[in-house]
Order: structure tokens, then C-alpha cells, then sequence
């Protein structure tokens, strides 16, 4: 049977996530819980998290999640890491067994940061360097996947419950500002680590419940500009298109939103001249970085988070806010499960996009 | 009289218990088949000159009349085809080139009827057009991702210039003098109503057409005729016609006697001349020559107007297509060999380009892999026949299509293939006053606009079954393809999968 | 009021609406039945010289002449539509005379007839309408005459 990345697999899921707006710590383990609820939107082939905030000691280093098939992969691939990254700490990721998770990779976790004279070479940014570093991995070295890369933060996936993975990754040792989570239910059993979500990129993460229709139509635009699409897979085509719109074309969140979930014409038309035309040069312009067919997604990113569901509302999205702490989940229960007495509960429209972001900084050290 | 190697390739089957002898059939056909033996006091015909148009057929009040192959026929051989002979025998008896007009008919393969469109079931809705927004506005031109923004951060909105479409079919190019005035003005007219755009072709524009310019792609092609500043000017969108997918390589020969008052004022030549297009552009013999003429036009009309490259499809389209792309074009329009034409030599029709479908998908492959697809716009023509081909050239890549012998049959056209008679029954493909007012516009318009506004719901079906919404998500999305029954050469051409896999 | 209205430009003198016209006003539900082997006599008539050509039939006047002339009482307006009763035509051809379009003409008979429109026959609507295949000749509200 053909693994993911040689066969295009759809899936339905359950997603969530969890943000404190004062930057305070919030355990791994609330997101967890939140997943608990909703069991029966995944079906074991997947599950997720991504954490934020969680390695303040190492927050100026890229860290670099690493799945390696076996020994011979880690070793050719630990030699590209140390010929492109001067690395300051590389150990195991630790794990709790569970004979619910079986068939596990072996999981590594490198802090790095580019070697200065390697990136001057190089002649592009760092956060480029990194970008192409990764992907290289990624399409070069068989056996080795890059699964998270970005600084002070952090993916954990495998195939089983999102639960279950919580527990096998020992989430409830780490904290963050924010988290997201996401529970899998592909149509066919692709048996590898790497096909769960989130998927990453930087400090960009995606969990995203639906399946595009666009799909084939925004890969072949994106690889355009030097991403290579591997594991075919919607949530990784959305990553690379949020990257490419915030960090290539320094798109804001608002706009990326009218890329991807872009207003209808006669919406648009409704609009005052000078916004109706900023909103149909985004149309026109990135017309292929429209995604259609149903999805919701949470953008994790480095201070702040992004809900969005696709124009039609073809997917639940349900958000909720209790003080400084803003909830998001594909059902409400995950949302009553981590905070029973939510003020304001609500569902965004398709298209529009809900935004949080840190008030003041991230708490640290208390 | 020397031998009569030919016998008439129909005949006409007259059922005289039905004819009344109203004599429709005589006056309607200007080929001269039908006339009324008063002796025998029944209607009679010289099949001879039949070209088997159906103009007779479809004005018959009783439906008295059918044309049908005649089954007269040579001794079997599979190679030596009927065909094949009588054209050598039409050869021996003019010493001449073969005339044809429209596409090539020949066996070649059709890929668009080996390509399967998807649908969603279960893991994604399909979306109902009849209850969602379906959108199929598409925009061509060049879309550069270099944002820049004003003082006070927003986001500058201007761009090169873009032509809007509201579905993603344009009329392509047909001269007027190939085509009649009548003709012209349905195309024009169906174009406004559906907000999209018909192309003069090489033969100018006719000054009463000028009032629907915002709606004309205006044509410069080797002959120039009737370009001057004015004519540029009226157009949405200037068309260097390099090639045309009947004809690859070879000019245009419009015979003087369709060269007639306004045919002759409008492409400026004088009355009753020859209208001859060279084969090339003389001033275009290479790729840095394109550039010049397309900045040559965008400077005369101060660059606000898309620069279309029109080429045929040949072998080397991709490397062809990625050249013009790098030469200014806004947008590139490619015709297969399947496209039609006013008159071609027959050899050339049936034997030189290639098809749209292989042409598109390489060419739009290349363009990505070169990382300039957004530089240019692509539309694809040559033979779009329905709705599914539209989808397929869209998922396939192109930005658009290009239909010119589905727009003709509309307005009234039976592909018979004479064109180049300029006896056209149906007042399209002749300048015969007669004949012209055969075709009166308010009905071509009306029957365009039928056609294209039944594509657009058929297209909205499609999308709506593969939960796509928007076309912009369908261009290039060949996911949404399978072939049937081709090789593995071919679908990776076409860059799509097997059905089943 | 609704009248059949003809335009030139368009017309192919193609002779079909004459056709459907005799046809409409047969009787008969087949036109080969109708019409094989007859001399037909509509009521509509193509006129044609030097390549201009147009269909002529009743305009339906206002203020008809040949009602006014009638000396039988045949012809009447009811609606607009002159209507014709030939049980009370007598064939003096008074309306033929005052008629300035010459449309109405005689039948085998010697009683006269003439356009009514389709409304008296099972066509209901102008056949010679329908029947135009380039849209010379419609039924259109323009207003008076």
C-alpha cells in the first residue's frame, strides 16, 4: 500500500486550541483533556499538538523535531544538521510507553542555530536558510523528517488518539502561552509518524479539519516558489501558503485570510471602492492561493493564533473566551472540557478570521 | 468533355411523397442543387454540387429532404481510402494545393474524451450552484507577487493591465472577410452581454463596431491589414497572431473576391486585391524581435493594454511559450491543431501541430517549472467543443479558452468545410450580400449567449461536484483529472493519473 | 395591440411564410396532406425586386378602409383584428380596391379572404411568424398605426 506522500489521502478531524492572551503558562495537559471529548472525530491513524512558549531556556534557537527511521538515516542526516547548524543541545525527545502507541521512530530534538558563515554564503535570510535546510531533509534523506523547526515552540505527532499521544509525548511536563491540537480520521491507514498533524514550518503550525478542493490547484502555484509539497496532504499545502504570504509577500493575517477564504465578488462589490479594490488585487493576484472546499484551521504562530474557516462554513468552528484566555475547538464540549464557565461562545463565519495575539509579552519564570 | 474522375460524395434524398414543390430548398442553396422541373412537376437535384451544409435540410416545412454519404464506392483498401484517391484524381485534374476549411478531421486521437472529471462523495460536500455563490470570473494578464504599499500601509492595487471575464471563454480570432458582418456583429454583441471577448481576427475592425470595443481583442498579424493607431486604440487587448493551429507555419490568402466595400475599407487594401499574409512576421524572425513589436504596442497604447501572443501548437511548444513569456506578453494564446479556419491547404491542416490538450499541459508544466506561470496568462483553443473540455483545459492549466468553431456552429454553421467558396448557405463564411443577410445578428447573438450562458451552468455542475467554488481553484488543479486508456507517456504528458489510481 | 410587422432587412424571400400561412389556414393537420400538389393562395405574399424582398398581409389598421367599404357587412374589427365573415361576402372587390396594401385577395370561390391574425384558425398565433427563419417577421406591440 502506498505511504503518505506517494498517494493523496483525505481525512476528517477534530481540532483545538487554547491561547492566554497575558502569555501565561497554560500545562500541556488542558489541550489534552480538551481532545478527550472529541474521541470519535479521529480514528486512531493520528494525533497531534503543537506547543508555544515551551522552551523559553533555548528561545532564540531554532529546535528541529526529527524522525528518523533508523540509525543509519539519523547518522547520514546528523551530518547535514551539524555541516548547516552549529548545534547546542540535541537529545531524545522523551516519551512515556504505552502499548497504545506502538511502531514509534526514534524522535530526536537538536537546538541549532545556522552557522554564521554557512548563511552568509548562502546569501538569504536565516529564516530562509532554515527553510531550505528543511525541506532538504525532508526530500533528500530518506529515513530522516523534519516534523517542527521553529523557535520556542514545538509539534508533537504520531499515529494513535490525540490522547494518546498527549500522554506518550508526556505533554503535561511542558508549558506554553499557547497550544493547538488535533485529532486525525483518514480515509485509508497511512501508518507513518510524519502524516499527522500539525505540520509546521518556522514557528508556523497548521491544524486543520477538512479536505480541499483546491488542493492540486495551490500546490502546483506554491511549488512555484521553491516549497516542495511531500506528504500531499491539505495541512501541509496551508502551511506553506501562510508562509509564503506572511513571510515572502509580508501579507498581514487579515490579508492572508482574504487570500485563502476570500470574499465573495458580490460581497467585495458591497465594500467601499478603495477596500474593493485592495480585496480583488488580492484575488487577483494570488488566485490560485485560494483554497476551496471545506476546512477550519488554527494557525499557531509566534505570539498569536488565527481560527479560519473556509468561505462557505463548510467545517464547525466554535470559539469561546473567559478573561484573558481565548478557546477554539471543532465542538464546543472541548471547550466547556477546558474551561466549563466560558463568558463568550460563538461560531466565526466562513471567511472571516479570528485573530488573538499576546497583550505584553510572554510570561516567563513564574 | 474530359472524364469525370469524381462522383459526387452525397447524395440528396428527396422523399417526393412528402416534398409541395414550395421550392425553399431551390432558393436557399447557393450551390444550385435543387431546381423545379415544370414538365415532370417536381422538384429535381444536381447532388454534384451538393456540399451537404443542410441549409435545404433544416428549411424543408415537411422535412422532405436528408443528404446522405453516398455509398458509391472504390474496391476496399485500407490504405488506398477513398479519400486518398479522389484527391490525387482532384490533384491530377487542377495541378493545384488542396483547399479545406474548419479543423482537422482526421483520426487522430481526441485526449479530452480520455479525461475523467472527479466529483466529491462523503469526504468533502459537493456544493449545489443552485444554492451557494459559484464564481467564474477569471482575470488575464500579468500578476506579479511584489506588494508594495503606501505610507500609510496599504497595499498599492495597481497592476499590469488585466482583462476581466466573467466566464472563461472568449471568442477567438475570425477576420472579417472570413467571416460576414452579421457574423462580426453576433460575436460582438454576445461578447458584451456575457463580459468577455470577441477577436477581430486579422481583418480589422469595421467602424460600427468600434462601440464594442471594451469587449474586442483586436488582432496585429503578418499582413497588418487594418491595423492603424485608432484600431489599436478600440481594442481591450492587442493579439500578435504568430501562428494559427489549422495553418502552423503558413500565411493567409483571403481571394479577392471577398474583397469587397467594407472588407476592402476596413483592412485598407484596395478593392478586389488579394489579401495575402506572409507566413511570418517580416519583422519578427526570432524571439528578440517579439519583444520589439509587443513594446512596440505597448508603448503606442501606453501600456494599458494586455499584449496576447497568439501561437500554434508544435513540438516545441513549451520552450516556445516560455520564450514568449519572457518577451512581455501578457498572456499567450495557444490553438491546436484541431482549430478551424476560414481556408488551409489540406496537407497542412490534416499533418502539421499538435493537440491543445498535450500542448497546454506542457506548456503550463514548463511555465511552473520556470517559476514565471504568473507572468503570463494562458488561453488554450483549438477545438473546445463543450463545457467538459473548458473544465479539462482549465484543470489542465489554462487560464481560459478559446472558442471559435462551437461559436460558428451556434450561429447556425453545419461544418460542411467550404468556406473558402465564400457560398456560405448559412451567411457566415461569405461576403455575398444575399447570403449575409442570412444571418440576422439579433438571433446569432441571442442563440451565443444561449450557448455560453448553458456552458456556464454546466461548468457551475462541475465545480459545484468536485466542492470546488471558485474557478480559480480549478485552474491547474489536475488532481481533479483521471485518463482513461492512455499510455503512461501520455498521462504524464498531461501530468494526470490513470482512473483507479 | 399585437401586429405582425416586417422587416426587410431580414427577409430571404424564402416564401416560407406563405407556405405556413396556406398551411395554418387548411384545415389539416399535416402539411403534406395540405399542401401537396396545390397551387397555394395565402394571405401573406412575398413581394420582391432587385433584391429587396418582404412579406405583405393585413396591417390591421385603425381605421380600416376596406371596413368602411364593405358594402355586406363581411368585414368587421373586433379587437383590432379586421375579421372577415365569408358567408356574407358578396365578391364585389371593393376591398380589394381600397385596400393599400393589396392584402386581401380573392379565394377559388370569388369570396375574398384575408389575414386574421391566425386567431380563427388552430394555429392561434401568426404561422407565418413561427414559420420566418430569420426573424423578418414578428408580433409585436408597437403601439398605434
Amino acid at each position: 500500500m502506498k505511504k503518505e506522500g506517494e498517494i493523496r489521502i483525505p481525512s476528517g478531524c477534530a481540532i483545538a486550541g487554547v491561547f492566554a492572551k497575558d502569555g501565561k503558562n497554560i500545562n500541556g495537559g488542558l489541550i489534552v483533556r480538551a481532545m478527550t471529548t472529541m474521541h470519535e472525530r479521529s480514528n486512531g491513524l493520528g494525533g497531534g499538538f503543537a506547543g508555544y512558549g515551551i522552551y523559553p531556556q533555548y528561545k532564540d534557537l531554532y529546535a528541529l523535531h526529527v524522525f528518523y527511521d533508523n540509525m543509519t538515516a539519523r547518522s547520514e542526516c546528523e551530518k547535514f544538521i551539524d555541516e548547516m547548524f552549529e548545534i547546542v543541545n540535541l537529545s531524545k525527545i522523551p516519551i512515556r510507553k504505552s502499548p497504545k502507541i506502538t511502531d514509534e521512530p526514534l524522535i530526536w530534538r537538536y537546538f541549532v542555530t545556522p552557522h554564521q558563515n554557512k548563511l552568509a554564503d548562502s546569501q538569504l535570510d536565516e529564516k530562509e536558510y532554515m527553510v531550505r535546510c528543511v525541506i532538504r531533509i525532508n526530500t533528500k534523506y530518506t529515513g530522516s523528517y523534519v516534523f517542527s523547526c521553529g523557535k520556542n515552540m514545538g509539534v508533537f505527532k504520531a499515529v494513535g488518539y490525540p490522547e494518546d499521544v498527549g500522554e506518550f509525548y508526556r505533554l503535561d511536563e511542558y508549558e506554553g502561552y499557547s497550544w493547538t491540537a488535533h485529532g486525525r480520521y483518514p480515509t485509508n491507514t497511512p501508518g507513518w509518524w510524519g502524516g499527522a498533524h500539525p505540520f509546521s514550518m518556522l514557528d508556523y503550525s497548521i491544524v486543520h479539519n477538512g479536505e480541499i478542493s483546491s488542493y492540486d490547484a495551490n500546490r502546483r502555484f506554491i511549488e512555484m516558489f521553491g516549497y516542495k509539497c511531500t506528504l500531499l496532504t491539505d495541512t501541509e499545502v496551508i502551511t506553506y501558503i501562510i508562509d509564503f504570504l506572511l513571510r515572502h509577500e509580508k501579507l498581514t493575517l487579515e490579508e492572508t485570510a482574504a487570500v485563502i477564504a476570500a470574499p465573495f465578488w458580490d460581497t467585495i462589490e458591497r465594500k467601499t471602492p478603495d477596500e474593493a479594490a485592495r480585496y480583488k488585487y488580492l484575488r487577483n493576484v494570488f488566485s490560485s492561493l485560494l483554497i476551496t472546499g471545506p476546512f477550519s484551521i488554527l494557525l499557531g504562530f509566534e505570539g498569536g493564533m488565527m481560527a479560519l474557516n473556509d468561505r462557505l462554513k463548510l467545517r464547525s468552528m466554535v470559539v469561546g473566551e473567559k478573561g484573558d484566555m481565548t478557546y477554539f475547538a471543532s465542538e464546543e464540549c472541548a471547550i466547556r472540557m477546558m474551561e466549563p464557565n466560558v463568558d463568550n461562545l460563538w461560531s466565526p463565519r466562513g471567511g472571516e478570521p479570528v485573530i488573538v495575539r499576546l497583550n505584553g509579552g510572554v510570561n516567563h519564570g513564574n | 468533355m474530359a472524364i469525370d474522375f469524381l462522383y459526387p460524395e452525397f447524395e440528396v434524398v428527396r422523399d417526393q411523397s412528402r416534398c409541395i414543390a414550395c421550392r425553399v430548398c431551390e432558393r436557399q442553396c447557393a450551390n444550385e442543387v435543387h431546381s423545379y422541373d415544370e414538365d415532370l412537376k417536381l422538384m429535381v437535384s444536381d447532388e454534384s454540387r451538393c456540399v451537404n451544409c443542410h441549409r435545404c435540410v433544416s428549411l424543408c416545412p415537411t422535412r422532405a429532404l436528408k443528404i446522405i454519404k453516398s455509398p458509391h464506392t472504390f474496391r476496399e483498401n485500407a490504405n488506398w481510402t477513398q479519400d486518398a484517391i479522389q484527391e490525387v484524381y482532384r490533384q491530377a485534374n487542377s495541378g493545384a494545393v488542396l483547399l479545406s476549411s474548419m479543423g482537422n478531421p482526421k483520426q487522430f486521437p481526441v485526449y479530452w474524451d480520455k479525461i475523467l472529471i472527479n466529483a466529491s462523495q462523503v469526504t468533502n460536500p459537493s456544493i449545489d450552484p443552485l444554492r451557494e455563490p459559484m464564481e467564474t470570473r477569471v482575470f488575464l494578464g500579468k500578476k506579479p507577487t511584489n506588494i508594495t504599499r503606501d505610507q500609510n500601509g496599504k497595499i498599492k492595487t495597481d497592476l499590469p493591465p488585466q482583462l476581466e471575464l466573467e466566464l472563461p471563454i472568449l471568442f477567438s480570432a475570425m477576420s472579417y472577410g472570413s467571416i460576414s458582418y452579421n457574423a462580426h456583429e453576433s460575436l460582438a454583441r454576445a461578447a458584451v452581454e456575457m463580459g468577455t471577448y470577441y477577436n477581430t481576427g486579422e481583418g480589422g475592425l469595421h467602424k460600427d463596431f468600434y462601440k464594442y470595443g471594451a469587449h474586442t481583442i483586436v488582432q496585429v498579424a503578418s499582413g497588418r491589414f487594418g491595423v492603424h493607431k485608432d484600431y489599436l486604440e478600440q481594442g481591450a487587448a492587442i493579439e500578435i497572431k504568430m501562428g494559427q493551429g489549422a495553418k502552423p507555419g503558413i500565411g493567409g490568402h483571403l481571394p479577392g473576391t471577398k474583397i469587397t466595400g467594407d472588407v476592402s475599407a476596413t483592412r485598407m487594401i484596395p478593392e478586389g486585391t488579394d489579401a495575402i499574409s506572409p507566413a511570418p512576421h517580416h519583422d519578427i524572425y526570432s524571439i528578440e524581435d517579439l519583444r520589439q513589436l509587443v513594446y512596440s504596442l505597448k508603448e503606442a497604447t501606453e501600456y494599458k493594454k494586455p499584449i496576447i501572443v497568439k501561437v500554434a501548437a508544435v513540438h516545441n511548444i513549451a520552450a516556445i511559450a516560455s520564450g514568449i513569456a519572457r518577451s512581455g506578453a501578457d498572456i499567450i494564446a495557444i490553438d491546436g491543431f484541431r482549430g478551424g479556419t476560414g481556408a488551409a491547404p489540406t496537407r497542412i491542416r490534416d499533418n502539421v501541430g499538435i493537440p491543445i490538450e498535450l500542448a497546454l499541459a506542457s506548456v503550463d508544466q514548463r511555465l511552473r517549472e520556470e517559476g514565471i506561470r504568473n507572468e503570463v496568462s494562458l488561453i488554450a483553443g483549438g477545438s473546445i467543443r463543450n463545457s467538459a473540455d473548458v473544465v479539462k483545459a482549465i484543470a489542465l492549466g489554462a487560464d481560459a479558452v478559446y472558442i471559435a468553431t462551437g461559436a460558428l456552429l451556434a450561429l447556425g454553421c453545419h461544418l460542411c468545410r467550404t468556406c473558402q467558396t465564400g457560398k456560405c448557405n448559412w451567411g457566415i463564411a461569405t461576403q455575398r450580400p444575399d447570403l449575409v443577410k442570412r444571418l440576422n445578428p439579433d438571433i446569432g447573438c441571442r442563440r451565443l449567449i444561449n450557448l455560453l450562458t448553458a456552458w456556464e451552468h454546466e461548468i457551475k455542475e462541475f465545480m459545484g461536484g468536485m466542492g470546488i467554488n471558485s474557478i480559480e481553484s480549478l485552474k491547474g488543479n489536475r488532481l481533479m483529472l483521471r485518463g482513461v486508456g492512455k499510455k503512461k507517456k501520455e498521462l504524464s504528458i498531461l501530468g494526470i493519473a490513470h482512473a483507479g489510481e | 395591440m399585437k401586429r405582425v410587422y416586417v422587416n426587410e432587412k431580414w427577409c430571404l424571400a424564402c416564401h416560407l411564410c406563405e407556405y405556413y400561412c396556406a398551411f395554418a389556414n387548411s384545415g389539416e393537420k399535416s402539411m403534406v396532406k395540405a399542401l401537396k400538389n396545390l397551387k397555394i393562395n395565402p394571405r401573406i405574399h412575398i413581394e420582391e425586386k432587385n433584391g429587396i424582398s418582404f412579406a405583405v398581409s393585413c396591417r390591421h389598421c385603425e381605421e380600416p378602409l376596406c371596413v368602411k367599404g364593405c358594402i355586406s357587412g363581411a368585414l368587421s374589427q373586433k379587437d383590432g383584428v379586421i375579421l372577415i365573415d365569408q358567408n356574407k361576402c358578396v365578391g364585389c372587390y371593393t376591398c380589394v380596391l381600397s385596400c393599400p396594401y393589396g392584402a386581401i385577395s380573392p379565394t377559388e370561390t370569388g369570396v375574398m379572404q384575408k389575414c386574421e391574425l391566425c386567431t380563427t384558425n388552430a394555429s392561434g398565433t401568426p404561422a407565418c411568424v413561427k414559420g420566418c427563419p430569420n426573424g423578418a417577421i414578428v408580433f409585436e406591440e408597437r403601439g398605434t398605426v
